[in-house]
C-alpha cells in the first residue's frame, strides 16, 4: 500500500525523524491559510506548494491544464515581497493545481488528478543526498541503500554510476547497529553536527521501516541544511499489504480515490485483479497459470486486458463477481476462462461460470478451457447448459480460438 | 529415489483448521505418513480422518483408511514422541512464521510452509533464525512437496503425478500442476516436483532445488518454472553453467506483465526495471536450458532438453 508524501512524513516525525514543516491543503482558502504560520514559524520566506499524488517524478511533471506548472512549485515572492505576496502566489498555484491532472514520468499519459497540496517551509540546503530502506531478496533482508547523487532516480544512478551507491545489510536480529550508521555517514560526506544528526537520523530511520512494516522508505533528496540538520525533504512510504493487520492508524491512510476501483472491487471478493490495455479478458485461477495465460494470448497475436486470478478456492459468488468486473471493461471483446482444476473441481467451476452468466448475462464470446480434477464432468455441464460458448483443449487453443472470435 | 520426501517421511502438521484438516486428510487418502498435529490448546486430543483412500496414491493400500491422528501442545514433544521428520505449516499468516521457528528449533529437518500472505518481515526474522540450523524450509506460499506415489505434503492433486525421472522445481501452484499435466502426456514421470512458492523471501531456492536433484540419482533431467519478480531465475542460471550435469527445461511466466504490479504472488513484480521475464529468458538460454516459449510447451521443452 503506497500513501501520499504528507502522511509518510507525519509518520516519519511521529518517530524523530527530521522533515520540515508543512500542512495540507484540500481547498485553495486551506492553502493559503498553511502561508502564515508556516513563514512565522519557520522564520524561512520561501514555501514549497507539492503535488499529492501516489506517483514519482512530480518535480518535473506538468499539469495537462496549465502546462508552464510543475508538480513541486517553489514560491520565492515572499523574500522581497513579504508573507501577502507569498499568499496571492500561493493562491493562484493552488488555484491552478487542485483539480488539474498532473502528469510525470510515473503516472502515464493520462496524468492524475491532483487533489491535495502540502504547502512545506523553504528549506536552505547544503548538500542533496539520497537514502531508501528496502528488502533485497538475493539475501532476504532489509538494506540501507545511500547515495551522494541526491534528486536523481535511483535506477538512473544504479545504472550509470553504480560505485556511487553505498548498500548496509540490516542483520533483523541487531537492526542496523551504530558501526554501519557511522559507515554511511560517512559515506556521504556528513561532518560536524551533521554527522551526528544523520547517525540519528539513520538509526530513526531504520527502526521506523522495520517496525511498520514498509516494503519500501526512499528519501530522495536526503538534504544537509546549511546549519547542519539533516532532513527528508521528500519522502516516500510504501507498506507491505500483509502486515498492515498489525497497523490500523496506517491502513487507515489508505487514499482509495488513488486506485483502480476494479482493482479495488476485485479485492472485496479476494480476487487478485489488475486491469491492461488489451482487449481480451481472462479468469484464471493461480497467479502464476493466470500470467502464463496472459502471455499466450499475446503470444498468438493477441492482447490481454487484465491479470485476473480468481484462487484455489473460489465459490460461485466470486466467479460471479469476476465476470462482472471483466464485462465492465468496455475494451473486452472476448473472455477466456482457463483452469486447471487441482483441489478446486472443474464441476464446481463449471457451475459457477454457468451461473455467473446467466446471472451477468453475455454479450462477448467465451472461450473456456478446463482441465484436471473432474474434468469431464465440468466439460459435461458446460456442453448441457446451452451456454453459447466455446470449449478449448489446451491454453493455446483456448487462446487462438478467442482471438478468433474477437478479430 | 526422489528427494526430500518419500517413503520414510513422517510428517506432522501445525494448523488443524479447516484448510488444515481439509489438506491432511487428502494427504492421507494418498497415502502419506501423517503422524502428529501440533495445537496449543487441543493437546491429548485426537483428530480422526476417515474416507476412501486415493489409489492414484501409494500402492497396494485397503480401499478405505482411518487414522486417529494425536495433538500435542508443542512440536518438540511431538518429535518426541512420533518421530516425525517433516511439518507442514497451515497456520494463519500472522503466526505462521513462528510456526516455523518454532519446528526448526525441534530439529524437524523438513519444514514445508503453505499460509499464504505471511508479513515479509516476519519471513526476514525466520530465515534468519533458521540460518544456523540444519532445517530446510520449503515456500511460504507454496503448494508444498510430491513424490508420487510415496509421499505428499501439500495441497497439490496427487492424481496429476506419475513416477518418473523429471525433477520439477516451480514458484507456482496451478501453473505447476500444468507443467506436471504435459510432462505426464509426453511419457515422462517426476521424482519430486517442489513448490518454492511466490514470496519475495522463502526458503529453499532454486539453486537448492537444482543442486537437490542434481544430486540425486533417479533425477534424468529438471523442469523449472519461474516468474518475474526478483533474481531466483538469473542466480539459478548462473549455478547451472557451473555446476548442473543434467539438462533443464524452464518457463517463465510474466512475459506481458506490467512494472510495478504485483501479479497475484507477493514476489511476482518487476521494480526498478528489475525482475523481467526477458533478462530471466536470457540468462537461461545463455546457461543452456531449454525454453518454452509458451505454457503449452513446458512438456514438449522438457522432452527436447532430453533428447539433446
Amino acid at each position: 500500500m503506497k500513501i501520499h508524501e504528507y502522511q509518510a512524513k507525519a509518520l516519519m516525525a511521529d518517530r524523530g525523524i527530521a522533515v520540515p514543516m508543512g500542512r495540507v491543503a484540500t481547498t485553495v482558502d486551506e492553502a493559503v491559510a498553511a502561508v502564515r504560520p508556516l513563514i512565522e514559524e519557520s522564520g524561512n520566506p520561501v514555501v514549497v506548494v507539492k503535488s499529492q499524488i501516489h506517483a514519482g517524478g512530480r518535480g518535473k511533471g506538468r499539469f495537462k491544464e496549465y502546462p508552464d506548472v510543475g508538480g513541486v512549485s517553489v514560491v520565492t515572492e515572499g523574500i522581497s515581497g513579504g508573507i501577502e505576496a507569498v499568499e496571492a502566489r500561493v493562491r493562484e498555484l493552488a488555484s491552478q493545481m487542485l483539480g488539474s491532472t498532473l502528469v510525470t514520468i510515473q503516472t502515464g499519459e493520462e496524468g492524475k488528478q491532483v487533489n491535495r497540496l502540502y504547502i512545506e517551509q523553504g528549506i536552505d540546503i547544503a548538500t542533496e543526498l539520497y537514502l531508501s530502506v528496502l528488502l533485497d531478496r538475493a539475501s532476504s533482508r532489509n538494506i540501507v541503500m545511500a547515495s551522494t547523487e541526491g534528486g536523481t532516480e535511483i535506477e538512473v544512478v544504479a545504472a550509470e554510476t553504480p560505485e556511487k551507491i553505498l548498500k548496509e545489510e540490516i542483520d533483523p536480529a541487531f537492526g542496523l547497529l551504530p558501526f554501519q550508521a557511522r559507515h554511511i555517514a560517512y559515506s556521504l560526506g556528513f561532518e560536524g553536527d551533521a554527522f551526528k544528526n544523520g547517525v540519528r537520523f539513520l538509526d530513526a530511520l531504520t527502526k521506523a521501516a522495520v517496525e511498520l512494516d514498509t516494503d519500501l522508505v526512499e528519501i530522495n533528496p536526503l538534504v544537509v541544511t546549511t546549519d547542519g540538520k539533516v532532513m527528508a525533504l521528500d519522502g516516500k512510504m510504501a507498506f507491505d499489504d500483509s502486515g498492515l493487520f498489525r497497523h490500523p492508524a496506517v491502513a487507515e491512510l489508505r487514499d482509495v480515490s488513488e486506485e483502480d476501483a476494479a482493482e479495488l472491487e476485485a479485492k472485496e471478493f479476494d480476487l487478485s485483479f489488475i486491469k491492461l490495455d488489451g482487449d481480451i479478458g481472462c479468469m484464471v485461477n493461480g497467479a502464476g497459470l493466470a500470467m502464463a495465460t496472459m502471455d499466450i494470448i499475446q503470444t498468438v497475436g493477441g492482447e490481454p486486458a487484465n491479470f485476473l486470478d480468481v484462487g484455489g478456492g473460489a465459490e460461485k459468488e466470486q466467479i460471479a463477481a469476476a465476470f462482472k468486473i471483466i464485462t465492465k471493461d468496455p475494451n473486452v471483446k472476448g473472455i477466456f476462462v482457463n483452469i486447471f482444476g487441482g483441489i478446486m473441481r472443474c464441476d464446481v467451476i463449471a457451475a459457477g461460470v454457468i451461473a455467473a452468466v446467466e446471472e451477468v448475462g453475455l454479450t462477448v464470446p467465451l472461450v473456456v478451457r478446463l482441465e484436471g480434477t473432474n474434468v469431464e464432468l465440468g466439460k459435461q455441464m458446460l456442453d448441457e447448459s446451452g451456454l453459447d460458448l466455446v470449449s478449448a483443449s489446451d491454453m493455446k487453443d483456448g487462446a487462438q480460438k478467442i482471438l478468433e472470435l474477437t478479430t | 529415489m526422489s528427494v526430500m520426501i518419500g517413503k520414510d517421511t513422517r510428517v506432522l502438521v501445525q494448523g488443524m483448521g479447516k484448510t488444515g484438516r481439509f489438506h491432511t486428510d487428502k494427504a492421507i487418502a494418498y497415502g502419506t505418513n501423517m503422524v502428529a498435529a501440533v495445537h496449543p490448546s487441543r493437546a491429548g486430543q485426537t483428530e480422526v480422518f476417515e474416507g476412501e483412500t486415493d489409489h492414484s496414491g501409494v500402492p497396494d493400500r485397503a480401499d478405505s483408511y482411518r487414522v486417529d491422528l494425536p495433538i500435542f501442545r508443542t512440536v518438540a514433544v511431538a518429535v518426541a514422541e512420533t518421530g516425525a521428520n517433516a511439518s507442514v505449516v497451515y497456520v494463519p499468516p500472522p503466526f505462521a512464521a513462528d510456526a516455523i521457528m518454532e519446528a526448526a528449533e525441534a530439529g524437524v529437518p523438513l519444514i514445508v510452509c503453505v499460509t499464504e500472505g505471511i508479513p515479509v518481515a516476519d519471513m526476514v526474522k525466520a530465515k534468519r533464525y533458521l540460518e544456523d540450523k540444519d532445517v530446510r524450509l520449503v515456500g511460504p506460499n507454496c503448494p508444498g512437496v510430491i513424490t508420487p506415489k510415496e509421499c505428499k505434503i501439500g495441497i497439490m492433486p496427487g492424481y496429476i503425478h506419475t513416477p518418473g525421472r523429471i525433477g520439477v522445481v516451480s514458484r507456482s501452484g496451478t501453473l505447476t500442476y500444468e507443467a506436471v499435466h504435459q510432462l505426464t502426456l509426453n511419457g515422462l514421470g517426476q521424482t519430486t516436483a517442489i513448490g518454492i512458492g511466490g514470496d519475495p523471501v522463502n526458503g529453499t531456492d532454486f539453486v537448492d532445488a537444482l543442486t537437490a536433484f542434481n544430486d540425486d540419482p533417479a533425477t534424468e533431467g529438471v523442469l523449472m518454472i519461474g516468474e518475474i519478480g526478483g533474481t531466483a531465475e538469473e542466480d539459478a542460471a548462473a549455478w547451472i553453467t557451473a555446476n548442473m550435469t543434467k539438462p533443464v527445461a524452464s518457463f517463465i511466466a510474466g512475459t506481458t506483465a506490467p512494472p510495478g504490479k504485483r501479479m497475484g504472488h507477493a514476489g511476482a513484480i518487476i521494480s526498478g526495471g528489475k525482475g523481467t521475464a526477458a533478462a530471466k529468458i536470457e540468462a537461461l538460454e545463455a546457461a543452456g536450458v531449454v525454453m518454452a516459449p509458451t505454457p503449452t510447451d513446458m512438456g514438449s521443452a522438457m522432452m527436447e532438453a532430453m533428447n539433446k
